[in-house]
């Protein structure tokens, strides 16, 4: 398996050269890609064994494998990525043509088309989510092909956030499974499946499975993503948004079924799945775009695949699946077909174009009718399962069910049928509409002509069908049959045809109302616009609150964050605060400690920048003379110097400087001081509980015993500095050096641009 | 004991000094640059190799014991620190050379440069908590030297909130080794290891470990102490910022790693509790702050705040996978974020801005460049399979494992921020037309910002496709974390020669 992955992905790294040869004509060489794909995978196939697996080493230490697993499930998507992929590559090939974006466009698809296959051969979760992300993302690149236009990026960025918002909850679900599991691998998850739903934090664990399926099938609330993604070429909605990308959610969903179907959790997918699919039937219904409405009766189908898999109907399922694929497919062609022949977008933009695009009216009468449900195509299997699936499942569902399978059979025909009848219209010159070539019809006529083939021959269809259906854990599916007798899904089916057939005639007449009744005022697109707004707000609110750009909040901010860690620490973890003692006698330090306040508040009172650093000067003289008092003369010696220093270089800059001005408010003022005092008492507040403790055994001792006779020194300060500590030493005069340099660097030449061109 | 692991800082210290002797000739400073970050750069892999052989190393400065003189130790956390470094120097001063401005070189830019690497790679060898104020010292003024000495109004602005709010930390970081030395009477954190458990402190290890936790936490740049690194990264030359982005904050979060496993660890639930509250604000307000953004360096800035959430998470949720993804996200971060730094001033070349609402048309114009662009782009965002997906990943298995939910949803909603605040990037920079009186510069780029940018997305890919080699690393590192017992046996009883 890893062999198809990687001939399609060698594919899609050449094709840009491949694109560019022959005249820009050797796009359409790149066909023999998924076909080549496709072989192999017959060959896999042919085996006699029910599964295949094959798995690599990858990273062992984190239990990730390049695992694949062949079975009924994947057999079937992967038939239908590589099948459906090889006339959305021709059909590229020819849309695209002479378009200067064409190769990196082919490479973008067929690097789906990798991603798409590994996703469903992956056995192992990671992987499987690795391949996960990568549809997200070529769908992104693929939305976003027509990059220079603003509605083409949003439509991309939209459905990138969506899948990958959704993408981290699968993650994070996965990982749980996979630790209540202690593997990574599906096919022994579904040995576990009783172990894992009896876990306390299972719940969670499917609830964010479920959101990562939901968001990839587009399922209410998330869909809106998908009919935006509809600026995308119409291979990439073809293929993508319909037939394959889109049905990933529903995909895993059913790959878990047999794992996790019987937690209680599981049948919330039932509602929703059937509210998707009534809301998306009704959201076509109120569309003109012939790109939309196929687009939400994709909606709709993914709402009734979500439907049947939540109720655990696994033929049903697969056969929806199936047929969906097929017809779904081929209508996105031809309307694409229709687009690029007659210019027109919207159903109510064109008509009359059946002489003119006669293979393009059969072929989309076909896939109409396989979808509305019609004798003899294999539409109406497919419906004729899920009625009656639904009918095991309460009288809703079947109302559901019925109503939105007829709105959009309704509107599928509405799509097949008005752009040809009537009288022609469109907006090119109905003189220069000209019936499509092979390369864009040989898609569409051959996927419309199996859904009339399987229906005839549903054992064909049994072959793929049974195999899926057996690997979701249906024990014994019944072969399919196109006639089951008058029975209650038939005239449920009956029911739906009626619908489809009002809402055929009720389209045109209420077209304009629907449309202009401004339903787009509410609903979660809004939602996520104002989120998104709502977001940027919050963003620019809380960073202009923090990066203010004001030095003085930011050293409040940092010596407010001081206080309260050293505070709560304080106050409490560990022993009772000592609280320090005062004597009422006056002593020689307290006068001096007194004076160096006095000195101290002085200088904040000061304006004139001179006297502030004279009075700094008579401060660090005091505290010399503290140092000098607990008999500390070499200390207070260098204090002395430093002091004298800094004072004398301060004194000749700030002559040269102009005078400080005062900038904050009395009330700020006021602000810092209280901040500043309690930033200085809570320190000296923890000076003071060190002071408290036990003094420790100080490695000072043996500094003191060695200096004379291995440091060869009778000063110790001396020796520290140039023997023990000399590493400390050579730092410090790299700091000289560097502060040195600094301030040469700075003198030195006048403002510049810092880079020379750049 | 071997000279080996003084290497990585005396290498670049020489080539500084030499550097300055040689100030006249721009020529020479310029190969020297090179020589000497390579230099740096092999002496690292060498000791990654050693480490990872023949486990730690260790060095007594001047042979004086531990605790009494300075030691120099290396394990695997630190070598892998080390390495780091050598790469983002090597690849910096490459991408110096075409870009920096005659008149910085002629101001000592190199000579800085190289110390500023000195500064970096003693920080992640050092034994000693003094010792390591000092090196804090070299690579803050280095730094500020660096920052400043473009002398552009918004450079000495951006200069002036970094060096106050450092030096506001390096004023903590010395009250607080006054203060333990007190208490403990050593500041060898292998020493300290050994005695700290066996004081009867009521509680005061813990209050002192919180001023070295605000200390390192302002240089790490972590919520709600990161206002420096906004306020200044974007104002450097590119090479300067990319080489700050891919250090500076890592010496805090490095140190942050180091002593809140080795040396302050008698109070858990609580020291690393407040990691876990840092972490995950500074991973959302981050990535907030980025959305806000329209300069593109500041919002690889803020998001770089944001990442370093990521990281502080492995060392607050103390579990062994938790630091190894953690060490695992350190690696892969500064490989990518010094790119995406790099890359800005490729395209600010290009497009003649840093602003993404006054560029465009970089996708259609230039293609290569662009795919270059999304793999530390999209690593960024934890797309699999680069390397910051198996980062991501690691963090969400930490913290399924750990069961701390509330840290979980501050991951995902920051990777949705990310994701949109880089995709906006992308969106307006590469896939929008060029503003029309800005057209893209056809120009070709200097062939060593190809070297650099497509160097380091190699390394990227690399991690992203093996992923096992530095996984493996992480692990082992981490474990040697968790268990400081052979690091402290090293330290405290090295062989003397």
């Amino acid at each position: 398996m890893l062999l198809m992955l990687a001939v399609i992905i060698a594919g899609a790294v050449s094709a840009p050269w491949i694109s560019r040869l022959a005249g820009g004509r050797g796009a359409f060489a790149l066909v023999a890609v998924p076909v080549v794909a496709l072989l192999l995978l017959g060959r896999m196939a042919s085996g006699e064994a029910a599964e295949v697996l094959e798995a690599y080493t990858w990273v062992p230490g984190l239990d990730v494998a390049a695992a694949f697993r062949l079975d009924g499930l994947s057999l079937l998507m992967a038939s239908l990525v590589l099948g459906i992929g090889v006339f959305i590559v021709a059909y590229a090939a020819k849309y695209l043509e002479g378009d200067e974006r064409q190769p990196r466009f082919m490479a973008t698809l067929l690097l789906f088309m990798a991603a798409m296959l590994g996703l469903v051969l992956a056995d192992d979760v990671i992987l499987l989510f690795i391949f996960w992300e990568l549809t997200s993302l070529t769908s992104y690149l693929l939305i976003g092909f027509d990059h220079t236009q603003a509605k083409a990026r949003q439509a991309a960025l939209q459905g990138l956030v969506v899948t990958v918002a959704g993408g981290l909850c699968l993650l994070v679900g996965l990982i749980m499974f996979g630790e209540m599991a202690g593997s990574y691998r599906l096919s022994e998850w579904v040995l576990q499946g009783e172990m894992l739903i009896s876990q306390p934090t299972s719940g969670w664990a499917l609830l964010m499975v479920v959101l990562g399926c939901v968001t990839k099938s587009a399922q209410f609330p998330f869909h809106f993503w998908l009919p935006n993604a509809m600026a995308a070429p119409t291979p990439v909605s073809a293929y993508l948004h319909s037939a394959t990308m889109v049905k990933a959610g529903v995909f895993l969903l059913a790959r878990l079924y047999p794992t996790l179907g019987a937690h209680p959790g599981w049948q919330w997918l039932v509602p929703l799945g059937a509210f998707t699919a009534v809301f998306a039937a009704f959201m076509a219904f109120r569309s003109d775009e012939m790109k939309k409405v196929l687009a939400y009766t994709t909606v709709m189908a993914l709402g009734t695949l979500t439907l049947l898999i939540g109720m655990g109907e696994a033929q049903a399922a697969v056969g929806f699946l199936l047929a969906h694929a097929l017809y779904k497919g081929a209508l996105f062609m031809l309307a694409g077909v229709i687009t690029h022949e007659t210019g027109a977008k919207a159903l109510s933009g064109v008509g009359g174009m059946r002489r003119h695009l006669p293979w393009t009216w059969g072929a989309a009468l076909f896939a109409a009718a396989s979808a509305a449900g019609v004798m003899p195509w294999v539409g109406v299997i497919a419906k004729e399962l899920l009625l009656e699936s639904a009918l095991g499942h309460g009288v809703w569902v079947v109302v559901a069910a019925v109503v939105s399978a007829g709105i959009v059979g309704g509107m599928l025909f509405t799509v097949a049928l008005r752009p040809f009848i009537g009288a022609p219209r469109a907006p090119r010159a109905p003189e220069a509409i000209h019936e499509a070539g092979p390369w864009l019809l040989a898609g569409p006529v051959a996927l419309a002509g199996l859904g009339l083939l399987l229906g005839l021959v549903p054992g064909l269809a049994d072959q793929v069908l049974v195999p899926a259906a057996r690997a979701l854990g249906a024990v014994d599916p019944a072969a399919l049959a196109l006639w089951h007798g008058v029975n209650h899904a038939f005239v449920a089916s009956l029911g739906s045809l009626a619908i489809a057939a009002l809402v055929w005639w009720l389209w045109p007449r209420t077209l304009r109302w629907m449309g202009t009744a401004g339903w787009d005022r509410f609903g979660p697109e809004r939602a996520y616009d104002a989120s998104l707004g709502a977001l940027g707000a919050v963003a620019v609110g809380v960073t202009a609150k923090l990066q203010s750009g004001l030095l003085r909040r930011y050293v409040a901010i940092t010596l407010l964050s001081t206080i309260v860690l050293l505070l709560s620490t304080l106050l409490l973890r560990g022993d009772a605060v000592v609280w320090p003692q005062f004597s009422a006698t006056i002593s020689v330090p307290i006068v001096l400690a007194a004076g160096v306040l006095v000195l101290a508040v002085l200088a904040i009172r000061l304006v004139d920048a001179l006297s502030v650093a004279l009075i700094l000067g008579a401060v660090g003289f005091g505290v010399s003379l503290l140092y000098l008092w607990f008999s500390a003369p070499d200390l207070a010696i260098t204090q002395v110097m430093i002091e004298t220093l800094t004072t004398i270089l301060l004194v000749l800059i700030l002559f040269r400087l102009p005078r400080m001005r005062r900038l904050s408010s009395p009330s700020q003022r006021m602000a810092d001081m209280v901040l500043a005092i309690f930033g200085g008492g809570i320190v000296s507040l923890v000076l003071w509980q060190v002071m408290a403790a036990p003094s420790p055994v100080s490695i000072s001792e043996w500094l003191i015993a060695r200096s004379m006779p291995e440091g060869h020194g009778r000063n110790i300060v001396n020796v520290i500095l140039v023997d023990f500590r000399a590493l400390d030493t050579l730092g410090e005069i790299v700091v000289l050096a560097l502060a040195a340099m600094g301030g040469y660097a700075l003198l030195k030449s006048p403002p510049n641009t810092g880079e020379r061109e750049s | 004991m071997s000279l080996l692991v003084a290497l990585p800082f005396l290498i670049p210290m020489v080539a500084g000094s030499v550097s300055l002797l040689a100030w006249p000739s721009r020529r020479a400073q310029r190969a020297i640059a090179v020589v000497g970050t390579a230099g740096q750069l092999i002496a690292a892999v060498v000791l990654l190799v050693v480490v990872w052989n023949d486990g730690i190393q260790v060095l007594a400065a001047g042979a004086w014991p531990a605790p009494y003189g300075i030691t120099l130790a290396t394990d695997l956390l630190s070598a892998l620190m080390v390495l780091m470094t050598g790469i983002t120097g090597f690849a910096a001063a490459l991408y110096s050379l075409p870009t920096i401005s005659s008149r910085m070189e002629r101001n000592g830019y190199y000579p800085l440069m190289h110390m500023l690497l000195a500064g970096v790679a003693g920080v992640f060898l050092t034994t000693d908590l003094f010792n390591l104020y000092v090196w804090f010292e070299i690579l803050l003024l280095a730094s500020f030297a660096l920052l400043a000495m473009g002398q552009e109004r918004a450079q000495m602005a951006g200069a002036l909130k970094y060096v106050v709010l450092n030096l506001f930390s390096s004023a903590m970081f010395l009250s607080a080794l006054g203060l333990l030395y007190g208490l403990a009477g050593t500041l060898n954190m292998a020493d300290l290891a050994v005695k700290l458990p066996a004081l009867d402190d009521g509680g005061r290890v813990t209050l002192v470990s919180m001023l070295f936790m605000l200390a390192f936490s302002i240089k790490a740049a972590s919520f709600p102490l990161f206002f420096w690194l906004p306020a200044s990264y974007h104002t450097a030359p590119v090479a300067v910022s990319a080489l700050f982005a891919g250090l500076l904050t890592k010496v805090g979060v490095y140190s942050l790693y180091r002593t809140f496993t080795l040396v302050f660890t008698e109070d858990v639930p609580w020291t690393h509790g407040w990691l876990q509250v840092s972490a995950g604000f500074t991973m959302v307000v981050g990535a907030l702050g980025a959305l806000a953004q329209t300069d593109i360096r500041r919002t690889f800035a803020f998001l770089h705040v944001s990442q370093i959430g990521y990281m502080l998470m492995g060392l607050a949720l103390f579990t062994p996978i938790a630091l190894a993804a953690g060490v695992f996200y350190f690696a892969h971060h500064i490989i990518m974020k010094s790119n995406l730094f790099f890359l800005s001033g490729v395209i600010y070349r290009l497009g003649g801005s840093y602003r993404r609402d006054e560029l465009g048309g970089l996708w259609t114009a230039r293609p290569w460049l662009s795919l270059v662009f999304l793999v530390p782009a999209l690593s960024l965002c934890g797309i699999p399979p680069l390397s910051g997906f198996w980062g991501k990943l690691l963090i969400v298995r930490a913290g399924v494992d750990a069961g701390s939910g509330w840290l979980l949803a501050a991951v995902l909603v920051t990777s949705v921020l990310t994701l949109l605040a880089v995709m906006r990037i992308w969106a307006d920079v590469f896939w929008k037309a060029a503003p029309q009186d800005r057209p893209v510069r056809r120009a070709p780029l200097p062939v060593m910002l190809w070297v650099v940018t497509v160097g380091l997305a190699a390394g990227t890919l690399w991690i992203g496709f093996t992923v096992e080699p530095l996984w493996a690393l992480a692990e082992r590192a981490s474990a040697q974390l968790l268990d400081p017992s052979a690091y402290i046996e090293a330290v405290l009883s090295p062989e003397l020669p």
